[in-house]
Parts: C-alpha cells; structure tokens; sequence
C-alpha cells in the first residue's frame, strides 16, 4: 500500500490546522477582552482594537480595574453572586438528594405518581412562569433581597432526575442490612447513599453553578438598588453608563467571568462529564 | 407481623417528609406561577395594582397579540433563530466533535479551548462582542477588509437592521457550540471501536463508515442536540437584551424579551402572561416531539 503512511501523515497535518484555526476563533474574543482590560490609555485602545495589538498586552496596568472598583460596588456585585449562587447550590444538593432518595430507595404509595410529575415538570421552562412568579414574589412582599433570588431556584426537577437515576443504580442490599442493624433511614442517606454518591454532587453542583452563576433575566426583574444585584446585572448597569470605557468595561467583564473559567480550568474533567450526562435524558 | 407493619408505616412517612420540601417549593415556585400563567393571560391584571380592579377579559389579550406589531416580528425572529441556528450550531458541533475525538497529541487541551465560551458568562459575551463588532475600526470589520483587500466594510453591525439580528446569530453560536460538541462527543465515545475495525476489512471508506456506522449511530444524540437547541433559540434573551434592546427598528425583537418589556417594564402582566402561554406551549411542543421519538427509538429496539 504506498501511500498509506503519507496519507495518514497529511490526514494529521489537515487535523492540526483545523484544530488550530478553531481554537484561533474561540480564543481570540476571550483574548482580546484580558488584553484590552490591561491597556489603561482608552485612545490607545480604541487605536489598537482592529489591529494584531488588539492580541498584544502594550503597556501592561491594572488602572482599569482599580477603575472598576472606584466607579461600581464590584466587590458587593461579586459578594451577592457568591452568596446567592452557593445558596443555591448546596440548599438544592441537600433538597433535591432527599426526595431523590424516597424516590429511588423507599417504597411508598404516590412514589409513582410524585416521579411522573417531577419528569414532567423538567420541560417546564423557568422563562414561561418569570412573569407570573414575579407577581407572585412581589405579592410576598419579597422584591430586591437575597432570598427572592435563592428560595425559587432551590428545588430544581432535573436535578431531582439525575440523583434519581444515580441513587437507583446502587445495590438495594446496602440499606436491608443497615436496617436490620436498626438504622434510621435518614443515617442510610447520610452515612451510606451520600458517600457513595459524589460523582452526582460533583455533577449537580457544577450544572447548578453554572447556571445561577450565568442567571440574568430573574436578577434583572427583582433587584432594584445595587444591594442585592448579582455580576450580571452589574456587568450590565457598567456597560450602559456613557461614555463608554472600553478598558473598564473589559476589565469588569474579566473579574466576572475569570471565576467559572478557573474552576472550569480546575475541574476540567467533572466539568465536562456534567455536561455529558445531561445529553443521556429523556 | 406487627414489625413489618411497623416498619412499612415508618418508611411511608420518612419518604413523605424526605419529600416534603422539595415538593413544597416546587408547588410554590413552579406549579402554582405555572397554573398563574394560563390564568393571568385571559385578565388584564397588572404587576402593581392600579384603581382599577383586575378584570377578566377573555381572549382580548391573545386578539391583541394576533395585531401586535411587535410580536409577530418578534416570533418571527425566533424561528429563524431556530432555523439558522440549529442546523449550523450542530452540524458544526459534530464536526468538532469528530475533530477532537481523533488519535492526536494534544487533542485534549484544544477540547477544553472549544468549550471555554460556553463557561464564560453570556453577559460578558455579549459585551466583548458589542466590542467586536464596533464600526469604526472595530476587530470583525478590520478583519473583514483585510481578507476581502478592503472591498467589504466597514460595516455598522448593530446599528443596522439588517445586520444587527445575525451579528446576534454569530456570537450565538460561538457561544454554544461547545456544549453540542460536548453532548456528541459522549455519543461518539459510545460506539463500540470493532464496528470500525470490522467495515474497515470489508474495504468501507472514512465517508462510507461515518454515513453508515456514526450517524445511525447518533441518532439519539442527533435528537437530544436539535431539540435542545431549538428550545434554547425560543429562549433568546440575554444577548439580545445587552447588545441591541430589541432594536433597531425591532430588527432583534425576541418572544421572551418582548414579555419581560411587558410584563416587567410596562407592568402588563396579563398581557405578558399571555405571550409566556405561547412560549410554554411551543417549548412543550417541541419537547413531547422529542420524547416520542426517543420513546419509538426505544421500542425499535
């Protein structure tokens, strides 16, 4: 077969161009914005902005992001996501584990019925209820807090769905034995179903992070003042303020999302498993 | 007997009070605004309550929608969303898929690269973007006079009604590309290697393998990516919402930002209740589709 080898060779070389032209074209905007948040001269900026320095760090200095915290409340912005976000994420893993738990270990009348209604509730999309609940939170008396934006969001069907599937696939024999050794049901969830279980908390906690780390449109509606407003919405407040400061505004937008890309860059593979195992629903 | 009594009662109420919180918020923060929704779209109820008091008003607010303007540019957009976008979005996101599940050194590190916009906040994204495109000397428009030797351009990207909605449409699926990739990739991963090796000996070649033996093979994957995908173009929001507001001349108007500009800034939430009514019911449609022919799979077999 002559041939062969050199085709394989250039099937390579074909491989790594396109690699790298795409990774050219994903880069290259997240590039720019860490670039253009260290140039603290805006003329120059602007100057350099459809040229090959837009890539390039001239004259390095953090002045704009000493800017952002001089201009904004950056650091409460940041406070409010890290509350709201985490309260979120570890309510819901203790919450929705629970029912997910009586779900797939304990035999009860209505676990049928209860299952049906949590699956279908999964295609429920949050944008289809956002006006009604905020009627409904603001009937409650619950606008601009921290609770209006956590509560709502802590009991979550589809991360019901995935603990369900986990915890189902655990041998039964486990929890007989612990109960004849008189266990009580919430020591079987604790002390043996939770351990056993990390990969799906790994998974939830990520999905749910990201998630609620990204959310805009609910923060939007219910946070009035700068108190209790998440980064998004910050972000956006910054990026509307004439005139614009194209370095300040890079800079904001670099402190905000330089937390989920370093956990991503952390826990690269968890990260990608979570979004694999959403894919196997249905 | 007594015990196993005992102990069926017992596990009864452990599973019910195991249940119990979640349930509750799920009744007060997704069924009930749930049941709200079909309610509020046929009264002309507002978000603060004015003299008035709220009335029932039938289906005047799904007349109005019919004469709404607005609306129907903005229903509009979001299908073509969905027709551009889903076919793109996933024909790219197998491609890459392909391309990042090859044999090659440091094909890992170019997998992560592909998948950082998706981790990065679509807030920021539409901000560098809005960066990006700006007219004047702005990076996309150099770009674009560099390659095509300075005939194309400049061109006003988001201030032009007729740029402006796929200007929203690139960064779109810059954006999200990665996770499809992501979702395929799992799908790729699970075909068994020996069905290669054995269409190999038979003399099949690389196009015939993947039209014969991948594709079929994704057809699950194929589903999960497309609906997906077409639920996330009806959800269009925050871009939209950061970039342009709709505009220019509602050139970008979306279901969902044309509802929050309703309900939450007109304070019409009858009105609003009654465009989310037809939001949930094309997601609901979109997604029984899916289910049915994940289910015929199954029954296949």
């Amino acid at each position: 077969m002559p041939g062969y080898r050199t085709r394989q060779r250039l099937w390579k070389v074909v491989g790594y161009i396109l690699l790298g032209l795409f990774a050219l074209i994903f880069l290259a905007p997240l590039v720019v914005m860490i670039v253009s948040s260290l140039k603290a001269d805006e003329l120059q900026l602007l100057r350099e902005m459809g040229t090959i320095r837009a890539f390039i760090p001239t004259r390095p200095s953090l002045q704009n992001y000493f800017d952002v915290f001089h201009r904004m409340p950056f650091q409460r912005f940041f406070l409010n996501s890290v509350i709201i976000v985490s309260s979120i994420v570890l309510l819901g893993l203790f919450v929705n584990s629970l029912i997910a738990f009586a779900l797939a270990r304990l035999r009860w009348r209505g676990r049928g019925f209860i299952l049906s209604l949590i699956i279908a509730l999964i295609i429920i999309p949050f944008e289809g209820i956002a006006v009604p609940l905020l009627l409904e939170v603001n009937r409650f008396g619950w606008l601009d807090s921290y609770h209006v934006q956590i509560i709502p969001f802590i009991a979550h069907p589809f991360s019901i769905f995935l603990f369900y599937q986990f915890f189902i696939g655990i041998p039964k024999d486990f929890d007989e034995a612990a109960l004849v050794d008189g266990a009580s049901y919430f020591r079987i969830y604790s002390q043996l179903i939770v351990p056993l279980s990390r990969p799906v908390f790994a998974t939830v906690a990520i999905l749910q992070f990201k998630e609620y780390w990204d959310a805009f449109l609910w923060p939007l509606m219910v946070t009035r003042g700068f108190e209790y407003r998440p980064l998004t919405v910050g972000m956006q407040t910054f990026f509307g303020q004439w005139p614009r400061e194209w370095g300040d505004i890079m800079a904001f937008a670099s402190m905000t999302s330089l937390p989920v890309l370093l956990l991503f860059l952390a826990f690269q593979r968890w990260f990608i498993q979570s979004v694999a195992s959403t894919g196997v629903k249905g | 007997m007594r015990l196993n009594l005992n102990r069926t009662r017992r596990e009864e109420l452990t599973a019910w009070a195991f249940s119990a919180p979640a349930l509750l918020l799920l009744l007060l923060f997704l069924i009930i605004p749930f049941a709200m929704a079909f309610g509020l779209a046929f009264t002309d109820q507002r978000l603060i309550p004015g003299p008035l008091p709220t009335r029932i008003i039938g289906l005047r607010n799904f007349v109005r929608l019919l004469n709404d303007e607005v609306f129907r540019k903005a229903i509009l957009h979001n299908f073509i969303f969905a027709l551009v976008v889903v076919p793109v979005q996933s024909g790219l996101a197998l491609g890459l898929a392909l391309l990042v599940n090859q044999k090659l050194r440091g094909v890992a590190a170019f997998r992560a690269i592909y998948f950082l916009p998706t981790v990065t906040v679509m807030v920021v994204v539409a901000v560098v973007w809005t960066f990006l495109y700006s007219t004047e000397g702005g990076l996309i428009n150099e770009l674009l006079r560099l390659i095509s030797g300075g005939r194309l351009g400049p061109y006003r990207w988001l201030d032009d009604p007729k740029l402006a909605f796929p200007a929203i449409i690139i960064l779109s699926i810059w954006q999200g590309v990665g996770f499809q990739m992501i979702i395929y990739l799992a799908g790729l991963q699970e075909i068994p290697l020996d069905l290669y090796e054995a269409a190999s000996i038979d003399g099949a070649s690389r196009g015939q393998q993947f039209w014969y033996i991948t594709m079929p093979a994704l057809r699950n994957t194929h589903i999960f990516v497309l609906v997906t995908t077409t639920i996330l173009a009806f959800k269009l929001f925050t871009q939209v919402e950061v970039m342009t507001q709709g505009g220019p001349l509602d050139a970008t108007q979306t279901m969902v930002l044309h509802m929050v500009n309703m309900g939450y800034r007109q304070l019409k939430v009858g009105y609003a209740s009654a465009i989310s009514v037809i939001f949930v019911l094309i997601v609901l449609t979109i997604s029984l589709i899916q289910r049915r022919l994940l289910v015929e799979e199954r029954e296949v077999a």
